[in-house]
C-alpha cells in the first residue's frame, strides 16, 4: 500500500518545491500524487535487495578541467536578464541575517 | 551544582587555493567588483553545466592524506537542495553519500598534553555567493563572485571538550593546510570558517546530550566566546529542568549571544541525490602514491629537522615553524648567512616583534631573506654595530632595502682604519684633561667614561672592542 | 522544382550544383510557415529577415569553400529549450518568457559552423514535460496531418514543422520519447542518440541523466547527416563522450541479410491499438523480406519502466527547475516584499500545471523518509531494466517496437488524466533509462490518415546498426509524403 498523501505531506512538498497552491489545487495535487504513488508501488514487486542502484549510465573515466582561468567579465549581459538589479548585483527582497 | 562536560565537534570549511572555481573557469581572486568573476555556470544559468577542476581533487586528496584519512577511491557528487539567493541553482553541489576522504585524525597539543581528534570525513563542495543587506532600500543584493569557489568541509568527530582544544584543532588544521599549500586559511577573508556542534552532559555520562550547531564564527576569539556562551546557555537550561532543542544558532559576536535560526520555510530536508551532471571520480592507487610522494614536509617534520640540523631547541623550532611562510624565510636566511642560530634569534626577536607591532600576518612579511642574511653577516664581521643593525633591519623589514649599500651610504659602517679612531681619541683626551689625569693616576673607573664618549662621537663606526684597544694602548703610551 | 519532395541532403546537393539557391530553400520554408503556421503553430518565433541575410552569407560561404558540409544551406528549426545567444529561449514556459541567453548551446555552434540556416524556435511541452505539446504556455501545436489532433510531444513543434514543410530539419530533445513519439505522430523521422553523443551544454535540462538532443528530418539519411554535425565531444559537458565513430552516414546502405531483430512480445499485448499493431506487423514483413531475422522475446521489466522513469525524471526535474526563482532571470511575481513569498508566487505563477505536478512528485520522492522507497528503488529498477536490455543485445542487433500505443490523440483529450498520458510513453522510456539510441521511422497511417511510426532501438553506440535498418526499411516501404492539409494524402 502506498503512502497516504495527506494535507501535511502536500504542505511539506510545497515548502520544499516553493509552490503556493490554493485549497482547491491542493486537493487536486493530493489526488494526483496519490494516484501516481499507488501506481509506482508496482516497483515493490521487484526484489532489488542485491541490486546496485544505477546512477550513471557511463562514467568509467574521470572528466576534469584544468585549473586555468578562461572566463572574463560578462556581468553586463548576464545582469540584463535579472528581473531586478542594482549596483551590478541581483536584487532580492531582504533576507534575514 | 552538577559537573558538566562540554562535547564539541566541528565542521570546518576551508577554501582551496585554486586559480579557478570548482566547476567553471572563473577566477577565485578575492575582492573583485561585484559579479565580475561570474559566468553562466556559477550563476546557475539554464543549460549551463559543471565540469570538475582537477586541482580541487588533488588538494582534497593532499589534505586527506595529511589528516590520515581513508580515501574513497570511487567518490561522487550529490546535490543538496535548498532555496536561498546566494545559491544560484538553489542546490549546492556537495558530497554526502561517497565523500572523498573518511576516517582520519589529527593530533593536537594543549596545556593538558597531546590528544587525537578523529576526522569523520572531508568532502568537496562549492561555496555560495555573498549577500549584502541594504537597510535603506530594504532589500538584499547578491554578488556571485564567491559562488563556486572550491571548499573542503572537514567534519570532526565530537572529540573536543573545551574551547582550548577547539582552538588547538583549528590552529592545527590551518597550519596543515598552509603547509600543504591547499589553502591560505584566512579567517578574515572567510577562507576558513567553522561551525561548532556543541552539547553538554554530566561528567561520567556515556551518552551525548542534545547538540546545537552554531554558525557565523569568523575569528578564533569569537569561536572561544561562542563556545563558552553556548555551554553556559545549555547548562542553564538543564539546571532549570528544560531541554536543549536541536537547532542551528547564529552567534552575534557584538552582543556575545546567539539566537536560533528558524523559519517555517526552512524545511531542513535537503533531498540529497547524486548529481547527474557530474561523473563519479575514480582515484587510482597510482594517483594516491604520487601525491603521497610529493607531500611537502609538514610542521612536525620540519620542527624535528631544525633541532637536528640547526641545533635549535624544541621550543625555538616550534616557534619558527608555526607559519610555513615564515619558516621558509627563516630557512633561506639561515642557509644564506650560514648561522642558523643567529638567524633564529633574529626571527624570534626582531621579525616577530615587528610583525606584532605592525599587526602583520606571515604572508604580509615581504623582505628578502638574503638581505637579512647580509645584515647578520655584517654584524658577525663587526662591520656594523648590533644597535645599528637593528635599526637597519627595520628598514629591511619595511622597505626591503639592501642593507649593505644602506649602511655604506649612511656612514654606519664600522671603520677598521685607525685614522678616524686615532683622531677622535686625541680629541676626546684633549677635551677632558681632568678625567685623563685620573685615569693616568690609575682610576680604572674613568676608562668606561672615555669609551662611552668615544662611542658617542664615533656614532657606531667603530666597535667597542676597537675603542677599548686603542684607548688602552694610548694610556700605556702616556704613562 | 517541387521542394516538398526533396530531402535536406538532396536540397544541399542541388545548392552545391547551383541548381537551386540557399535563399530558395529558405523562402520555400517561410512560404509554408506563412501559409500553415497560423493553424499549426509549430513555431514560437521565426527570424525571416535574419534567415534571409544568413542565407546570402551561406551562399557565399559555400562558393568560397567556408561551408563544405553535406547540409550547408539547409534551413533548420530549433526546439525552444536549446539556447541561442541573443534569442529568447523560453522552454515554452511563462517563467522564462523573457530569458535571453548570453551563450549558444554547443549544438548551435556546430550548426553554424556547418552552414545551416536557423529559421526559428519551435513550440514544445513546457520544459519538455508532456507528450502532446499542449502544456506549452504559449498555445498548443496542431498536427499538420489533422489539425484537430496533437502532434505528440514534447518536441511537437519540431516534428510538426518538418511534417508541414515549414522546415527541412529540426532539432528536438528526447528525455522519455520526446523525439520518437511526436515523430511517429507527425510521420517524420526522428532519432534519439546514445546518451553522451550530443553535448547537452545549452540544453535547458529536464532530467539530466536522460536528456539527449537529436535530429528530426524527412528521412533517415537526413537524420544521420544532421547527427554527424551535432555529435562529438564537448569539454563543457562532463557527460559528453569522446566517440570516434560519429561518421554515422557511412555504411548505412549495407544490406540487412542476417541482421537479427528482436521484438519484445509484451509490447504487443494489451493496450496497443489494433491499427498500430497491424501497421507494425506489416513493417516487420518489410524487414524479413530483405533477408533479416525477426524474433519475439520476453521483457519482464516492462511494467516497471514507466514507474522507474517518472520517479527518476521527476526527481531530477524538481532539482533542475529550482533555479527558476525570479532572482537571476525570467519571470518574477510583482510586488513581493518577502523572499519566500517571492519564490512561491514566482514559481506558482510561472510554472504550468504539469510542471508543478512533476516538481511536487520529484520533491516528494527525494524527501527524507521516502528517498530509499522511491528514488533509490527506481535506480535499482533502472539497473534491472538495463540488465534485461543488455542480454537482449547479446541476441539481437536491433530491437523493434511501436513508438506509441496509438496514433495522435485529439487535442484536449490527454491532459484530463495525467497517469493515462504517462502510460502512453511505455515504448519509449526504457531507451532513455538505458542510454540507448533509438529512431522512429514512419511505417504507415491509420484509417483516419494519421501516421504510425516504427521504433528501432540499438545497443549503446550502435547508431549505425539502427540507421542501416532504417534506411533499408525505408527502401522497402517506399516514399512517405509530407503532411497534406486535411491529412488525406497518405
Amino acid at each position: 500500500m502506498a503512502k497516504i498523501i495527506d494535507d501535511e505531506t502536500i504542505e511539506n512538498v510545497c515548502i520544499l518545491a516553493k509552490l503556493a497552491l490554493t485549497e482547491e489545487e491542493k486537493e487536486k495535487a493530493k489526488a494526483d500524487m496519490q494516484k501516481m504513488l499507488d501506481y509506482v508501488d508496482k516497483l515493490d514487486e521487484l526484489d532489488t535487495e542485491a541490486v546496485e542502484p544505477l546512477t550513471h549510465i557511463f562514467g568509467s573515466d574521470n572528466v576534469f578541467r584544468d585549473d586555468v582561468v578562461t572566463n572574463g567579465d560578462c556581468r553586463k549581459e548576464m545582469l540584463a536578464n535579472a528581473p531586478k538589479a542594482r549596483e551590478w548585483q541581483y536584487q532580492v527582497p531582504k533576507t534575514i541575517g | 551544582m552538577k559537573q558538566y562536560e562540554t562535547v564539541i565537534g566541528l565542521e570546518v570549511h576551508v577554501e582551496l587555493a585554486t586559480k579557478t572555481k570548482i566547476f567553471c573557469g572563473c577566477s577565485t581572486e578575492f575582492g573583485g567588483a561585484p559579479n565580475t568573476h561570474t559566468c553562466p555556470v556559477c550563476t546557475g544559468m539554464p543549460g549551463s553545466l559543471p565540469v570538475l577542476n582537477r586541482q580541487v581533487v588533488e588538494f582534497a586528496l593532499k589534505a586527506g592524506i595529511a589528516a590520515n584519512c581513508r580515501i574513497n577511491q570511487y567518490c561522487r557528487f550529490d546535490r543538496k537542495n535548498y532555496f536561498y539567493p546566494d545559491n544560484p541553482q538553489n542546490y549546492q553541489i556537495s558530497q554526502l553519500y561517497l565523500p572523498i576522504c573518511q576516517d582520519g585524525w589529527v593530533e593536537i597539543e594543549t596545556s593538558a598534553g597531546k590528544k587525537k581528534i578523529r576526522i569523520h570525513e572531508m568532502h568537496m563542495e562549492e561555496d555560495a555567493g555573498k549577500l549584502i543587506h541594504d537597510e535603506w532600500e530594504d532589500c538584499s543584493l547578491v554578488d556571485y563572485n564567491r559562488s563556486g569557489v572550491p571548499l573542503i568541509e572537514i567534519v570532526s568527530e565530537p572529540d573536543m571538550r573545551s574551547a582550548e582544544e577547539v582552538i588547538a584543532y583549528l590552529e592545527k588544521l590551518r597550519c596543515m593546510m598552509q603547509y600543504l599549500g591547499v589553502s591560505d586559511c584566512k579567517l578574515q577573508e572567510g577562507s576558513m570558517r567553522a561551525d561548532v556542534n556543541l552539547s553538554v552532559r554530566e561528567v561520567g555520562s556515556e551518552t551525548f546530550g542534545t547538540r546545537t550547531e552554531m554558525k557565523n564564527l569568523n575569528s578564533f576569539k569569537a569561536i572561544a566566546r561562542a563556545i563558552d556562551g553556548e555551554r553556559e546557555r545549555q547548562i542553564e537550561l538543564l539546571e532549570m529542568g528544560r531541554a536543549v532543542v536541536q537547532e542551528t544558532r547564529r552567534w552575534d559576536d557584538n552582543k556575545e549571544s546567539s539566537h536560533a535560526m528558524r523559519s517555517k520555510e526552512d524545511a531542513k530536508d535537503y533531498r540529497y541525490f547524486p548529481d547527474p551532471d557530474l561523473l563519479p571520480v575514480h582515484i587510482s592507487d597510482e594517483w594516491i602514491a604520487r601525491l603521497k610522494a610529493s607531500q611537502p614536509e609538514l610542521r612536525e617534520e620540519k620542527q624535528q629537522r631544525y633541532q637536528e640540523e640547526y641545533g635549535l631547541s624544541a621550543y625555538d623550532a616550534g616557534l619558527l615553524t608555526e607559519s610555513r611562510i615564515l619558516s621558509e624565510k627563516y630557512e633561506e636566511t639561515a642557509d644564506l648567512c650560514g648561522n642558523p642560530k643567529k638567524a633564529a634569534n633574529w626571527f624570534m626577536v626582531e621579525v616577530l616583534r615587528l610583525m606584532k607591532d605592525r599587526g602583520l600576518e606571515p604572508e604580509q612579511v615581504t623582505f628578502t631573506p638574503g638581505h637579512l642574511a647580509d645584515l647578520i653577516q655584517m654584524v658577525e664581521r663587526k662591520e656594523v654595530s648590533a644597535q645599528n643593525a637593528k635599526k637597519v633591519f627595520e628598514k629591511v623589514f619595511e622597505e626591503d632595502i639592501d642593507p649593505v649599500s644602506y649602511i655604506e651610504e649612511h656612514g654606519l659602517k664600522i671603520v677598521e682604519d685607525t685614522g678616524l679612531l686615532e683622531e677622535t681619541l686625541q680629541k676626546i683626551l684633549e677635551e677632558n684633561p681632568g678625567p685623563l689625569q685620573e685615569l693616568l693616576g690609575g682610576k680604572e673607573k674613568v676608562f668606561g667614561f672615555f669609551v662611552g664618549k668615544m662611542m658617542k662621537e664615533l656614532k657606531g663606526k667603530a666597535s667597542p672592542d676597537a675603542v677599548r684597544e686603542a684607548l688602552t694602548k694610548e694610556i700605556e703610551k702616556r704613562k | 522544382m517541387d521542394l516538398d519532395k526533396l530531402t535536406a541532403l538532396e536540397l544541399a546537393e542541388k545548392i552545391k550544383q547551383h541548381q537551386i539557391g540557399v535563399l530558395d530553400g529558405v523562402k520555400y520554408v517561410f512560404d509554408n510557415i506563412e501559409k500553415k503556421d497560423p493553424k499549426v503553430h509549430a513555431y514560437l518565433e521565426t527570424w525571416k529577415k535574419e534567415a534571409f541575410t544568413r542565407a546570402k552569407q551561406v551562399e557565399k560561404g559555400i562558393a568560397d569553400g567556408t561551408y563544405t558540409g553535406p547540409l550547408a544551406g539547409v534551413p533548420i528549426a530549433i526546439k525552444d529549450n536549446i539556447c541561442i545567444r541573443g534569442k529568447k529561449t523560453t522552454c515554452a514556459s511563462k517563467i522564462l518568457e523573457n530569458f535571453v541567453p548570453t551563450y549558444n548551446a554547443e549544438v548551435i555552434d556546430r550548426l553554424e559552423k556547418a552552414g545551416l540556416v536557423i529559421i526559428g524556435k519551435t513550440n514544445m511541452d513546457e520544459f519538455a514535460m508532456g507528450s502532446t505539446t499542449e502544456t506549452s504556455a504559449f498555445g498548443v501545436t496542431r498536427n499538420p496531418w489533422n489539425t484537430d489532433h496533437v502532434p505528440g510531444g514534447s518536441s511537437g513543434g519540431s516534428c510538426a514543422a518538418v511534417a508541414a514543410g515549414e522546415t527541412f530539419l529540426a532539432l528536438g530533445s528526447d528525455t522519455g520519447g520526446s523525439i520518437r513519439q511526436p515523430s511517429s505522430f507527425c510521420g517524420v523521422t526522428g532519432l534519439k542518440p546514445t546518451y553522451g553523443t550530443v553535448s547537452r551544454y545549452g540544453l535547458i535540462a529536464y532530467a539530466s541523466s536522460l536528456d539527449q538532443i537529436g535530429p528530426v528530418g524527412r528521412d533517415t539519411a537526413d537524420c544521420a547527416a544532421l547527427l554527424e554535425i551535432i555529435a562529438g565531444h564537448d569539454s563543457k559537458d562532463s557527460t559528453s563522450i569522446d566517440r570516434k565513430d560519429t561518421d554515422f552516414s557511412k555504411d548505412m546502405k549495407g544490406h540487412l541479410l542476417g541482421m537479427k531483430f528482436g521484438v519484445p512480445k509484451e509490447y504487443l499485448s494489451e493496450g496497443l491499438d489494433p491499427e498500430v499493431k497491424e501497421s507494425f506487423m506489416n513493417a516487420l514483413k518489410v524487414l524479413t523480406a530483405q533477408g533479416s531475422i525477426v524474433e519475439f522475446f520476453s521483457v519482464k521489466t516492462m511494467e516497471y519502466m514507466i514507474p522507474a522513469y517518472y520517479i527518476i525524471a521527476s526527481a531530477e526535474a524538481s532539482s533542475n527547475l529550482e533555479r527558476f526563482d525570479g532572482v537571476k532571470y525570467g519571470y518574477r511575481a510583482e510586488g513581493c516584499t518577502e523572499l519566500h513569498d517571492m519564490y512561491k508566487r514566482t514559481r506558482t505563477e510561472g510554472f504550468g500545471e504539469e510542471v508543478k505536478r512533476r516538481i511536487m512528485l520529484g520533491s516528494f520522492v527525494l524527501s527524507s523518509g521516502y528517498y530509499d522507497a522511491y528514488y533509490l528503488k527506481a535506480l535499482k529498477t533502472k539497473a534491472l531494466i538495463r540488465q534485461e536490455f543488455d542480454s537482449a543485445f547479446h541476441k539481437y542487433d536491433v530491437l523493434l517496437a511501436p513508438a506509441a500505443p496509438y496514433t495522435a490523440p485529439k487535442i484536449g483529450e490527454s491532459l484530463k488524466d495525467p497517469l493515462a498520458m504517462y502510460l502512453g510513453d511505455i515504448y519509449t522510456v526504457a531507451v532513455n533509462l538505458c542510454g540507448l539510441p533509438g529512431i522512429t521511422v514512419p511505417c504507415g497511417t491509420d484509417k483516419k490518415g494519421l501516421p504510425i511510426g516504427i521504433q528501432m532501438i540499438g545497443d549503446c553506440f550502435m547508431e549505425k546498426k539502427i540507421l542501416r535498418a532504417a534506411v533499408n526499411f525505408e527502401a522497402g516501404r517506399g516514399a512517405f509524403p509530407l503532411a497534406a492539409e486535411g491529412g488525406k494524402k497518405a
